[in-house]
């Protein structure tokens, strides 16, 4: 905590040198999720570093709240505005309102359909990439042996869900050694992901067949976790546990040795929206229409216990 | 003669609801259909409007048998009618109203224009001044009942039944409503006017038929009836029959007996004007009076369904607790309601669990009635009041009227009150079954039961009670002993209010 | 006895051949094993998975024999495990954790029984109001996130096994075999189905209705409470936007496989709690069969209509008629027969 203060005092000193002091406008969806949370506490970090006047808005999951939060950024005219959209669709007139007055718009997280003109660039992670790291950390890890994957599966129809089924997939193709051999939905809930993983084990000869779980986020595969030593078995050597999301209890779970590896998904969209948004202002650069923010993979190597203790106060 | 009706039948199961009713009503007449509560008349309406398929019997109108399957089709073939309850729509418009189904079209369009003019022609000759196109919500109920009236006219125009119309109205409303009723008799519509109100039965209505217990008593010119004669007709009982049959053999020295309860000076206004009551061991008292009356609101307030303002219980220990049902009970009363199914039996449980629920709950959850306990007093019961039952543990919804009216007096009876409260014992239930419920009345207080009777049925207050108290306007008016239970002095104290009104008006 | 096992009976049978089902698709279902001292098998799994759902039908048998519905039970669970989560890992110890996560779920069934009987609101817009609001306490405590805990004790209400049972299961049989015993050893039971057939007449009969409905309520309320201390306890963690969300509506539906009538009356808690045997069987045999995930709720929903049909009064007169209709057709070949032999 003292660490990470005298880490932004440090910046702070240094950014405020560089900028004048800016407003930007930030529409955030709610706090459904502790990933929402924490992306909220780290965009107020973010602004803060910088020097950056941040207004923010929650929008309790209305997309009427959202546009009403837009408007009033644009009545007060905010140097630039940045929108967690709740909904894809909707956006077109109160898009062309900022752009008329000529306040550039940044999506994190979630894209919108309007046409790319209305907003200055996206910010987000590519869910399909996600999953092939976590396929690809399999591949490298899971020995020449037979493998028998278990798959816990976020949401049934859910962008997530199946953009990270696909990317898993699209890592171990063409390995012979690695076959799904179970996929299940656990509704990204704990509760979910114990269930089903019950079941697996219970269906896969008490889990002595089962070689690894991959699991479609953390709290899933914490869940399973607990069923799978439950069961009686090792989970992180019995069972290999891959997710994605890098909450900070996967990483107690990877310190513990009981799970393997997390795909970040990063809470930190600010950070690039910001970066882009001042060399716009500075010298008119256009960025990318889409930023990709990095899915970095963490194992037990990369010291779980302390990337716990610097995330568990994002409210996560 | 626009509607003749001849030996119209319908039953219900466990009850006859109509027997055998013959009904006239001439173009250009009013004619009040008058009964007590169960007497049939709503039954008798509902027949005419399609809602009841009647069982037997025909109902011509113009001449020509008819047989309406809905009230629709009873609309279309000519009967209107208009309920208590204004069955229209607020939140339309008057116009929408008048026109609703059969609005003026344009190019498939509704034409608001004509709609309009259509409403205000509809509406002349009522003496309404009213903006048609406002929500029918915003008048008054009395311009809406006329709103209907207009509407059942321009639809039916042969009948027109209003049922209660003036039920909820005030005296300068009615007089506007009665003004409308005269001029459609004037233009030959037949009336059927259902009311309570003897004042207005008398001042609007040319002919007049009674009906009770599904049957009708008498057709006759409203102006050839006195009051008396009217409420005779409607209570049961003929003066040309003075002799009381089976007259209560009643102790002269009943008032010398030890007080039971005394009520003093009790009562809520707007409910039950104060009164003093007292009740003595193993004595009958009757309560008399028309529907609405008081009656009933006298035996909820005794009970503690509805809190007293006033006054208060005693006995010879001081003052009684009865604020609720449940320090009623403690207090040693006990109440057989008017309304059988919705007040008085738990229909999907048994009669033996019927039986013991009043002693249960006085004994509390923690200590259940052993069942043998529970089997002796069903069986018990079922012996002693000759309850007709398969077996103690039938549902109670599957037994018949008097039989359910027998286990609800049985839930009393176990508790062994000392003021037992029964009102309108005998209502729906068949002749044989009300003859033991009296002699079971008789029983009782034989051996010591002290009761209030409440019922409709004179013959039956005469035959059971030491005294009789006349309720009227909500208001303890009389009470008669010795010779005075007779129907003359009853039928007098009932109608004294309503004839002294009479000469006030007049 | 006779009587209540006839009672149970249709609900048994429909058990049997849920399980029967699954068997079929995944042979090893009815295989019980032990293992390091406990009982371990999909049958096994079925009873602790389904202990959310079989608690929280046991307060609604209750509440639904009165006429009414609770539809905040779900809520509930989600309250009392926040508190109990916030509780042991404030380092409370074990008794005033379940003291205060029991005494959340008794206030909720509070509140509802005086939104009923008091003030006199219908039960599903009374229930309605904390099914909505509660989820939003729940997630102040947690302050939004998974409250995760390590404390063993408490957890053992999730994981723990008791005689090789795992405790879930046997906190339902005995709450199930507890409830029942004091209603029908009482005069509750009667009490509480007269007042839901009828309110105002038991109310004449000196029924004091509205402490029983309340009652009722906050029996609904320490049902849902034990529930949530057990979703919390297996997962070690209070998740306020997930724990019993939906639950309420399987515990309604387990009350109606139980051939309980949603317009009050008589009740069997035995039934209720097969019923919820019975969809979580369902559930655990899906899984088990290796569907994709995508059927899980059309076949569940199949079902369930399937039971539901059959279990209809409707069908039960018909299958009445069909059955006297063959006695009758056998007899009358048999006379037949007869007469031809003589």
């Amino acid at each position: 905590m003292i660490k990470s203060l005298m880490i932004t005092a440090a910046i702070c000193l240094g950014a405020t040198t560089l900028a004048s002091a800016q407003t930007v406008g930030f529409s955030q969806i709610g706090s459904e999720s502790g990933w929402r949370a924490a992306e909220t506490t780290i965009t107020r970090q973010q602004a803060e570093e910088r020097g950056i006047d941040l207004k923010f808005s929650d929008a309790q999951q209305k997309q009427e709240n959202q546009i009403a939060a837009l408007r009033s950024f644009v009545a007060q005219g905010v140097d630039a505005i940045l929108l967690a959209p709740v909904v894809a669709t909707g956006w077109d007139s109160v898009l062309q309102e900022a752009k008329e007055a000529e306040i550039p718009v940044v999506l994190l997280d979630r894209k919108v359909d309007s046409d790319e003109s209305l907003y200055l660039t996206a910010v987000g992670s590519d869910l399909v990439h996600e999953g092939e790291v976590a396929g690809q950390w399999l591949v490298d890890n899971a020995g020449e042996g037979e493998c028998r994957i278990v798959e816990l599966q976020g949401t049934t129809g859910s962008s997530p869900a199946i953009d990270r089924a696909q990317g898993f997939r699209n890592a171990i193709e063409g390995k012979d050694n690695l076959e799904i051999v179970r996929s299940q939905t656990g509704d990204f809930t704990r509760t979910g992901g114990k269930e089903v993983m019950e079941s697996f084990l219970q269906a896969e000869n008490g889990g002595k067949d089962i070689c690894a779980l991959y699991a479609h986020n953390d709290d899933m595969a914490i869940g399973a976790i607990q069923a799978i030593k439950e069961a009686g078995l090792k989970p992180g050597e019995d069972i290999k546990i891959v997710s994605i999301d890098a909450v900070p209890d996967i990483f107690q779970a990877m310190a513990a040795g009981e799970a393997n590896a997390t795909v970040e998904l990063t809470p930190n969209m600010a950070g690039p929206a910001f970066d882009a948004l001042e060399a716009y202002r500075n010298d008119g650069t256009e960025p990318k229409k889409f930023i990709q923010t990095e899915s970095k993979l963490y194992t037990q190597n990369d010291d779980p216990q302390e990337q716990y203790e610097a995330r568990k106060d994002l409210g996560y | 003669m626009p509607l003749t009706i001849r030996s119209l039948s319908k039953s219900f199961p466990g009850a006859k609801a109509l027997d055998c009713v013959d009904f006239d009503l001439r173009a250009g007449e009013v004619h009040a259909l008058l009964g007590e509560n169960g007497a049939g008349k709503s039954t008798l309406i509902k027949c005419l409007t399609g809602a009841y398929r009647r069982d037997s019997g025909e109902i011509m109108l113009n001449g020509e048998a008819i047989s309406p399957s809905s009230t629709s089709e009873a609309q279309a073939l000519g009967i209107g009618t208009v309920y208590q309850e204004v069955n229209l729509l607020p939140n339309l418009t008057v116009a929408q109203n008048l026109t609703f189904g059969r609005e003026p079209r344009r190019f498939g369009f509704i034409d608001g224009t004509a709609q309009r003019a259509e409403a205000r022609r509809m509406l002349s000759g009522y003496g309404l001044d009213i903006d048609v196109g406002r929500d029918l919500g915003a008048y008054s109920v009395a311009i809406q009942q006329i709103v209907a009236i207009a509407r059942a006219v321009e639809l039916s125009g042969k009948v027109l039944i209003l049922d209660e119309p003036t039920a909820s109205l005030d005296a300068d409303e009615t007089r506007m409503l009665f003004d409308v009723v005269r001029s459609l008799r004037e233009k030959g519509l037949g009336i059927v006017f259902v009311s309570h109100f003897l004042d207005q039965v008398f001042e609007l209505t040319d002919r007049l038929t009674v009906l009770r217990n599904g049957r009708k008593i008498v057709t006759e010119e409203t102006a050839r009836l006195d009051r008396v004669r009217l409420i005779e007709h409607m209570l049961g009982r003929e003066l040309s029959m003075t002799e009381d049959a089976a007259r209560r053999k009643t102790d002269p020295n009943v008032a010398t007996r030890p007080e039971v309860v005394r009520f003093e000076n009790f009562g809520r206004s707007g409910v039950v004007e104060p009164f003093d009551l007292t009740v003595h061991r193993g004595e009958v008292i009757g309560l008399a009076g028309l529907l609405g009356s008081g009656r009933t609101e006298t035996a909820e307030l005794m009970f503690g369904v509805r809190t007293a303002a006033s006054g208060e219980a005693r006995d010879e220990t001081g003052r009684i607790a009865h604020a609720n049902p449940r320090e009623a009970i403690a207090s040693g009363f006990g109440f057989a309601p008017e309304d059988r199914k919705t007040d008085g039996i738990i229909a999907e449980l048994s009669i033996r669990e019927n039986i013991i629920l009043a002693m249960q709950a006085r004994r509390g959850w923690a200590k259940p009635i052993p069942r043998a306990e529970q089997d002796r007093l069903a069986a018990d019961y079922i012996e002693k009041l000759d309850i007709r039952t398969s077996g103690p543990e039938k549902p109670i919804g599957q037994l018949s009227g008097g039989n359910q009216q027998k286990v609800v007096l049985a839930r009393w009876l176990a508790m062994n009150p000392r003021f037992l409260i029964l009102d309108e014992p005998t209502r729906g239930i068949d002749v044989g079954a009300h003859a033991e419920i009296l002699n079971l009345i008789r029983q009782l207080t034989d051996e010591g039961m002290s009761l209030l009777v409440i019922s409709s049925e004179l013959d039956e207050l005469i035959a059971v009670s030491n005294r009789i108290v006349v309720v009227r306007d909500r208001r303890h008016v009389a009470e008669l002993t010795g010779d005075d239970i007779a129907t003359g002095p009853i039928v007098r104290a009932i109608a004294a209010e309503a004839a002294a009104q009479a000469e006030k008006v007049a | 006895m006779f009587r209540s096992l006839s009672r149970i009976a249709p609900q048994l049978i429909t058990l049997g051949a849920i399980v029967l089902l699954v068997t079929a698709f995944f042979p090893d279902f009815i295989l019980i094993g032990y293992e390091r001292e406990r009982l371990v098998g999909p049958i096994i799994d079925v009873l602790k998975r389904g202990a959310p759902v079989a608690l929280l039908a046991i307060g609604m048998t209750l509440v639904i024999a009165t006429r009414g519905i609770d539809l905040s039970v779900g809520t509930v669970m989600a309250i009392s495990g926040a508190i109990g989560a916030w509780a042991i890992s404030s380092g409370l110890g074990l008794a005033p954790t379940l003291a205060l996560a029991i005494g959340a779920g008794l206030l909720c069934g509070l509140w509802n029984g005086c939104l009923v009987a008091v003030i006199g609101i219908q039960p599903i817009v009374a229930t309605l109001i904390l099914m909505t609001s509660g989820r939003g306490i729940a997630q102040l405590i947690t302050e939004g996130r998974i409250l995760t805990f390590s404390d063993p004790s408490f957890a053992f209400f999730g994981s723990g096994t008791l005689f090789g049972m795992p405790f879930p299961a046997v906190l339902w049989v005995l709450l199930a075999l507890v409830v029942t015993l004091l209603m029908r050893r009482t005069a509750l039971g009667i009490l509480v189905e007269a007042i839901g057939v009828n309110r105002s007449a038991s109310a004449l009969a000196g029924v004091n209705a509205r402490v029983l409905l309340i009652a009722v309520y906050m029996a609904a309320g320490l049902c849902a409470a034990f529930a949530g201390i057990v979703a919390t306890a297996d997962i070690r963690g209070a998740d306020a936007n997930n724990t019993g969300l939906w639950l309420e509506l399987d515990a309604i539906l387990a009350v109606v496989i139980g051939g309980n009538s949603l317009l009050g009356g008589r009740f069997s808690i035995a039934a209720s709690v097969i019923g919820a045997m019975i969809i979580q069987t369902i559930d655990t045999g899906i899984l088990l069969a290796g569907f994709p995930s995508e059927y899980n709720l059309v076949i569940k929903a199949g079902l369930v209509l399937i039971i539901l049909v059959v279990q209809s009064p409707n069908l039960a007169q018909s299958w009445r008629f069909v059955k006297d209709e063959s006695r009758r057709r056998r007899e009358r070949s048999y006379e037949a027969r007869k007469e031809l032999r003589s």
